[in-house]
Formats: structure tokens, sequence, C-alpha cells
């Protein structure tokens, strides 16, 4: 009984002791190889051949795809990568395994078009996906929105943005803003107006606290840019008239006899500097304005996944 | 039912309750439950729709791993131990033993499958703080499932009658992935002509046609179920599962247990 227990102590105290080792040495191959892990490879790139593999449980497979795709996007997102190679292929094999998987169009979308580092880059692929979406589930209207968000932000292509409000405005259901979306577009594309409309219905049809703070971020930041430029017309004008430029924004307040100081979203006054650009007190703030930043100023990056 | 039919079922349901079979339904459990706190924090907007998908995948696979294993060795186990002598010595035909082994492995896993019908709910009811009519849905899918292993069980047995437990093993898994692809099959029968297209008809008709009964991500997302396919669904199971199961018998009844 004895030798028996004093043996078991001892294969006990080996598994650990083996256990803890080859999970050492492990962590060190990691460190040695760092490049090397399995989220870079697709073993199975073909949707079709997936499907199949699956035996018909496709609906847990593309649970488990569209997870992995987030999961991709997120980490590259957040290292400010610039190559995105696997996150087409990983939607498209998500939305063949399950074409009614929606959530995986919409995201998938606002993860593919904007540029690096906020996004692939890829919003050719992004209108492929938006549009399969569309074929697969048409009387989704807000397929239609997300793929008109797409023309609109990224190629800034207002006469199929505009198509693709008009389509969606069409499905049964749809959201009356659509119509509203459409019009707008073929009369005022690439207003502030506009892209202010854009974001605060993207605020207003989603119930994801990420995708509502992501609108909120990009409304300050088009509020910027929009201040930005009607105070650097105003410096303009000053000049003009002047023949100099405003020593202060104060200045140039009074000149152009605006209500107060013009201030930014946040309440702190805008800067003029004395070469007469307007810029914002901190840059940091705004991560989407794209106007009144310092010279060669470089934007943080904030993981938001929604929409560019 | 007669009463021995019975009595054989009892035995076989409390047999497999003693191999610790519902063991499984812990393992189920942790799954869920993992699945349905971790999913929120690694992914976007699909914690239901995993709850669903997993819950009735992990339904739906650990029963057919529960039928096959358990089902190919009602028969073979008996022999191997000499219980069926004593068993078939008292007044005990032979279909009756193979049709009770075969309720009592169905009862299992009905039983089986009620429990983690449970767990799915629950974990349904934990992600979405409430239940709306379409969770309904899930109740047919589970049927589904349900007559799926039906089908599995009736083949287990029918393997279990006539081979050894690994080779029965490898058939019924073989037929539930062939079963798996019954409809490209039939799809290949109709592109193949000549002799081929005939016997890649006969083919797909006589595997077990299992993509019919695959509701899992229509019902996740929300799609409602025609009330003919439950119909037809269940018709065909319980043909299906009588056939394999005659099958059973009549190679049970000729074999020489000597």
């Amino acid at each position: 009984m004895k030798q028996r227990r004093r043996t078991s102590i001892v294969a006990g105290a080996c598994l650990v002791f083996c256990l803890a080792a080859s999970v050492v040495t492990l962590h060190g191959t990691d460190k040695l190889r760092p490049q090397a892990t399995i989220e870079d490879v697709l073993f199975v790139s073909s949707p079709k051949v997936l499907k199949r593999a699956s035996l018909g449980y496709d609906g847990l497979l593309a649970d488990i795809y569209w997870t992995r795709a987030v999961q991709y996007f997120g980490w590259r997102h957040y290292n400010e990568s610039k190559s995105y190679n696997l996150l087409a292929p990983l939607l498209e094999i998500t939305t063949h395994l399950d074409p009614h998987l929606v959530v995986a169009y919409q995201f998938g979308a606002s993860f593919l078009a904007p540029a690096p580092p906020g996004g692939a880059g890829q919003p050719e692929r992004a209108i492929q996906l938006m549009e399969y979406g569309i074929q697969n589930n048409p009387d989704d209207w807000k397929l239609y929105y997300d793929l008109g968000f797409v023309y609109y932000m990224n190629l800034h292509d207002y006469k199929n943005a505009s198509d693709a409000f008009a389509r969606g405005s069409k499905v049964p259901n749809a959201h009356p803003f659509l119509r509203l979306l459409a019009a707008q577009m073929a009369e005022h594309a690439g207003d502030f107006d506009t892209a202010r409309m854009l974001w605060s219905a993207t605020y207003q049809n989603s119930q994801d606290k990420q995708i509502r703070q992501n609108a909120i971020e990009h409304l300050r930041g088009l509020r910027v840019d929009e201040d930005v430029t009607h105070l650097q017309e105003a410096v303009t004008r000053f000049g003009a008239r002047t023949g100099r430029l405003p020593a202060s924004i104060t200045e140039l307040a009074t000149a152009e006899s605006l209500p107060g100081i013009p201030a930014d979203p946040d309440g702190h006054p805008y800067k003029l500097m004395s070469d007469g650009h307007i810029e914002v007190r901190s840059p940091d703030d705004f991560s989407f304005a794209t106007k009144g930043m310092p010279p060669g100023y470089k934007p943080v990056t904030k993981f938001h996944y929604g929409q560019p | 039912m007669n009463a021995r039919i019975g009595y054989i079922a009892s035995n076989t349901f409390r047999e497999a309750v003693r191999d610790r079979v519902l063991y499984n339904l812990i393992a189920f459990a942790v799954l869920l439950s993992g699945a349905a706190i971790l999913v929120g924090q690694i992914s976007i907007d699909i914690e239901k729709l995993v709850v669903i998908n997993l819950g009735l995948t992990a339904v739906s696979l650990f029963g057919i791993v529960i039928a096959i294993f358990i089902g190919i060795g009602l028969v073979s186990k008996e022999i191997e131990k000499r219980t069926l002598y004593t068993v078939l010595s008292r007044p005990v035909r032979r279909w009756e033993f193979i049709v009770g082994k075969y309720f009592g492995l169905a009862g299992t896993l009905v039983v089986n499958t009620f429990f983690m019908a449970i767990g799915v709910f629950a974990a349904l009811f934990y992600v979405s703080h409430k239940f709306v009519r379409a969770d309904a849905l899930i109740l047919v899918a589970l049927y589904f499932i349900v007559l799926e292993f039906l089908i599995i069980c009736s083949l287990a047995l029918l393997f279990s009658s006539f081979s050894s437990p690994l080779l029965s093993a490898v058939f019924a898994f073989s037929l539930f992935v062939v079963g798996s692809f019954a409809e490209d099959l039939r799809g290949f029968a109709g592109m193949a002509h000549g002799l081929t297209r005939w016997l890649a008809t006969g083919a797909a008709y006589l595997v077990p046609n299992f993509s019919a009964f695959n509701v899992i991500s229509s019902i996740a997302h929300e799609q409602p179920v025609a009330a003919q396919l439950i119909w037809h669904n269940t018709l065909y199971a319980l043909f299906y599962a009588a056939m394999a199961l005659s099958g059973a018998v009549l190679i049970f009844e000729r074999r020489n247990l000597k």
C-alpha cells in the first residue's frame, strides 16, 4: 500500500512538472516564431467545400467563422495593421455557410471598406459582400442602407449610393428615410448635412453600444470639419478685407459677428495659428475629423468596429 | 407493445444509465453555458444564434454518438457476456429482443434530448432575458433531431445484429455521413446517364436522407418550418427506422447463436 502511494505521488508530481515544462517550452517556441500562428492560415478556403464538410451543421460553422473574422479584424485593427488579406475570404465563407447571417454583411462591409488602419481598404469587396447579402435577403432594407453608405463614404460614388438607397426604399417595411436619403444624395452629395444625416441614421438604427458610440465620434468629427471649414473661410474673408490675418480667434469672432468664441464639440475654443490656420486644441479627441489637425498629425486609431 | 418488449426496453434504458451515458449532460451544460458567456465577449451580435446553433448541434451530435456507440453493442455485448442466452431461454422471441432493445435506446436518447432541451432554453433565456414566439420553433428542430435518432438507432442495431462492434460503428457512422450528402447524391444521379444514373438514384434513395431533418440554421433565423415537412419527415423516419429494424430482426432471427 505504502509503495503504491509513493508511486502515485511520484507519478502525479511527474505529470504536473512535465505539463508545466511543456507549456513553458511551447511559450518559448511561440516567442521564437511570432508570425507562425494559426491566425493567418485558412486551411480550407472554399466555402462550398466547407459547407459540404459541415454535414448540415453549417449554421454553427458560420457562427465560428464569423467570430474568427471579428477576431481577425479586431486584432489587426488593434495592431494598426495595413494588410487584412484573410478578412474578405473569411467573410465570404461565413456568408456562404449562412446566407441569412445579416450581421456578417453589415459589419463585414464596415470592416472591409475603410482605408487601413481603420479597415481593410477593400470597398469593392465590401460592395460584393453587400450585393450577395441583398441577393439572399432581398427584403432587408438595412442592407441597402449599408450598401449606399459604402458607396457614399468610401467610394464617393454618389450616383450608386443614391441608387442603393432608392432600391432599399422600395422594399416592404423600409424605413422612410431611405427615400429621403436617395433624394438628398442626388441633390446634395458630398454635403456635411448629407453625411450628418447618414451618421444620425446609423446612430438611430442600431442598438449596439459600440456602433452608436462610433456614430457619435463621426458626428463629432463632422462638426469639427464643418466648423473649421467655415472658420477658414472667415479667415480668408478677413484677410481680403483688412490685408492681414486676424491676431486671435477673438478678433476673428468679433469681426465676423459670431455669437461667441467658436468652440469644438467639447467646448474648447478653436486655435488660430500664426499662419492663419484653424486648429482644434485636442486633436486626439476627434479621431475622425479630417480638418483642424496640426501639420503632420497622425490620428490615434480607436477600436471602433462600426462604419468608417 | 407487449410486456416483454417493455421489460427489455426498460432494462436497456437502465443499463445505459448505469453506463453513465447521461454524464454527457454535464459536458453539454459546460459547453453551452461557456459558449453563452464567451461568445458575447469575442463576437458581435450572434449570442442568441450561437446558443441555438451550438445547442441544437450539440444535442444532435451527442445523441448520434450515443446512438452509435450504444447501439452497436446492444446485441454483441449480450452475446459476449452470454446474457442473451438467459434472455432467450425464457419465453422471449428474438424479434421482441431486438424491438425492446431499440425502444430502450430510443427512450434513452429521448430522455437525454429532453434534458438537453431544457439546457438550450435556459441558455437562451440567459442571453435574451425573455422568450419570443419564434423560440417555439426550436421544439420543431428538437423533434427532427429525435427523428434522426430513431433512424440512427435502427441502423446501429441493424449492423449490431450481424457485425462486430468496431465494424458496426464504422458502418453506422459512414452511413450518417453519406446520409448527410444524400441530396448531393441525388443531384449527382440527376447529372449521370444510363446505368450510373440508376445506380446513383438507387443509392440516393437507399441511404437515409438526413439533410431534410437539419433545420437548425433556418430556425436560428426564426424562419418557419412547413407543416408538410414535419409530416413528411415523421413518416419518413418511421418508415426508414421500421425498415432497418425489420432488417435487423430478419438477420437476427436467422443468426446461429450457438
